[in-house]
């Protein structure tokens, strides 16, 4: 079965990279999923969960990661995944990602607000 | 003790106290640098991606975007001008600051007004000292550059490219900076960061080497993609000319504080001459004094036995 690299990167690191056979994100103009031998494809990403269902090397399971905007594209069965900041559910400290979530909410922060949101929409959807 | 030799006994002490000083520098300079190379290194897949896109969406659509149009008439340029905070870095900062004066020049005879752009307390004292205007400054952070100092110092840029030119707006964007090419050598850069320049090897070079782009289908459309693809270029190449003056300056330090070193071992040891010279001296001069002593004594004994 064809695959896709998949290249998650950010800022400061490469967050994850390996090979996959499906891949979701959420762009500006709704959730879209990539396979292998889609059409080459640049597109802005809103915040929110990014799914990978991993295949071949990797093992066959799902990654999930909240991308706090960037860009998805994809050509010649490359993904690459570009966010400031991007992390795996696994890295993701849910107690705190919710503390954060309150305070940013009596606070009335909206960048914090959305950044804990994500993380733990997150990692709703890695279980 | 002689006083002469005291006085060299003094001055080594003092040269052996500021030679552990400077080794200390160099190691921390040392152990900096491999930190600094690792991070530069850790941020190079995304501004390569970045780079890629940013090509794919320029060369392969129709879309002309003020930020990748050479202006007709150019008449402001934003000159960045990365520098260290702190000194001890042998030519580093002036070398940075040479290379600006240069670029300054040069576009000053081009027709075009400077607008300064300055990063590091040294090159803040520099322009400060010279009484020239500075658009905005930013220090504290040049040892560590975060992604975070980086967005700041680009949303400043940014904000001035998008600005019209009659408002005080300006047309292109420079950057000078020390790239880190190996642990001996850094050598200061000016790179035109906007209007974008896709000259065919960076295009080919980003393609991957396959030479054609494809055609991308872009979501939700070119022009959004681009206007949002443009401001994180311009992050991610502060952010990494950043890291490279970071780990430039460091290696900088790492040099002159080994320079330091070296030249305090060879004080040192030549003062560590004139003291054993002087010391002889003492000891040669104390025998004569005694020998004239004993045989001035022996001859007055001699008279009275007489």
């Amino acid at each position: 079965m064809a695959e896709l690299h998949v290249e998650l990167v950010a800022a400061d690191r490469k967050v994850w990279s390996g090979e996959a056979s499906l891949v979701v994100a959420r762009t500006s103009s709704g959730d879209i999923g990539v396979m292998p031998g889609h059409q080459p494809l640049l597109g802005v990403l809103e915040s929110g969960p990014v799914t990978i269902r991993t295949s071949g090397e990797s093992g066959s399971g799902t990654v999930v990661a909240a991308v706090h905007g960037g860009f998805i594209s994809f050509a010649d069965d490359q993904l690459s995944l570009l966010a400031e900041v991007a992390e795996l559910t696994d890295e993701i400290d849910v107690e705190r990602a919710e503390r954060a979530l309150e305070e940013a909410k009596s606070e009335a922060d909206e960048g914090a607000e959305r950044r804990a949101d994500v993380r733990l929409r997150a990692v709703t959807a890695a279980r | 003790m002689g006083a002469q030799l005291r006085v060299y006994k003094r001055r080594i002490k003092s040269v052996t106290a500021t030679k552990k000083i400077t080794r200390a520098m160099e190691m921390i300079a040392a152990s900096r640098i491999i930190k600094a190379q690792r991070r530069v290194a850790a941020s190079e897949p995304y501004a390569t991606e970045l780079t890629r896109a940013v090509t794919a969406v320029a060369g392969g659509s129709a879309t002309s975007h003020p930020l990748l149009t050479e202006a007709e008439q150019p008449k402001r340029a934003a000159v960045l001008l990365i520098t260290s905070d702190r000194g001890l870095a042998g030519g580093y900062n002036s070398n940075a600051i040479k290379a600006a004066e240069q670029l300054n020049e040069r576009l000053t005879a081009e027709g075009k007004e400077i607008v300064s752009f300055i990063v590091g307390s040294k090159g803040v004292a520099y322009y400060g000292f010279r009484d020239r205007p500075v658009k905005e400054s930013f220090t504290g952070f040049t040892d560590n550059p975060t992604y975070a100092d980086a967005k700041t110092v680009a949303a400043s840029l940014i904000e001035a490219v998008q600005q019209e030119t009659a408002e005080g707006g300006v047309d292109e964007l420079h950057i000078v900076y020390t790239e880190f090419v190996s642990m001996m050598t850094q050598t200061p850069v000016r790179d035109r960061m906007l209007p974008l320049t896709l000259d065919g090897d960076q295009a080919t070079e980003a393609a991957g080497g396959k030479g054609v782009l494809p055609l991308y289908d872009f979501e939700p459309s070119a022009e959004d993609v681009l206007d949002a693809l443009l401001p994180r270029y311009v992050e991610s190449r502060v952010y990494n000319a950043l890291l490279q003056a970071a780990a430039s300056k460091h290696a900088a330090t790492r040099r002159a504080m080994k320079s330091a070193t070296d030249n305090a071992e060879e004080l040192i040891k030549s003062l560590t001459r004139l003291a054993n010279a002087a010391r002889q001296a003492d000891i040669t001069q104390e025998i004569s004094e005694i020998v004239g002593g004993a045989s001035a004594l022996a001859d007055a004994n001699a008279g009275s036995d007489r």
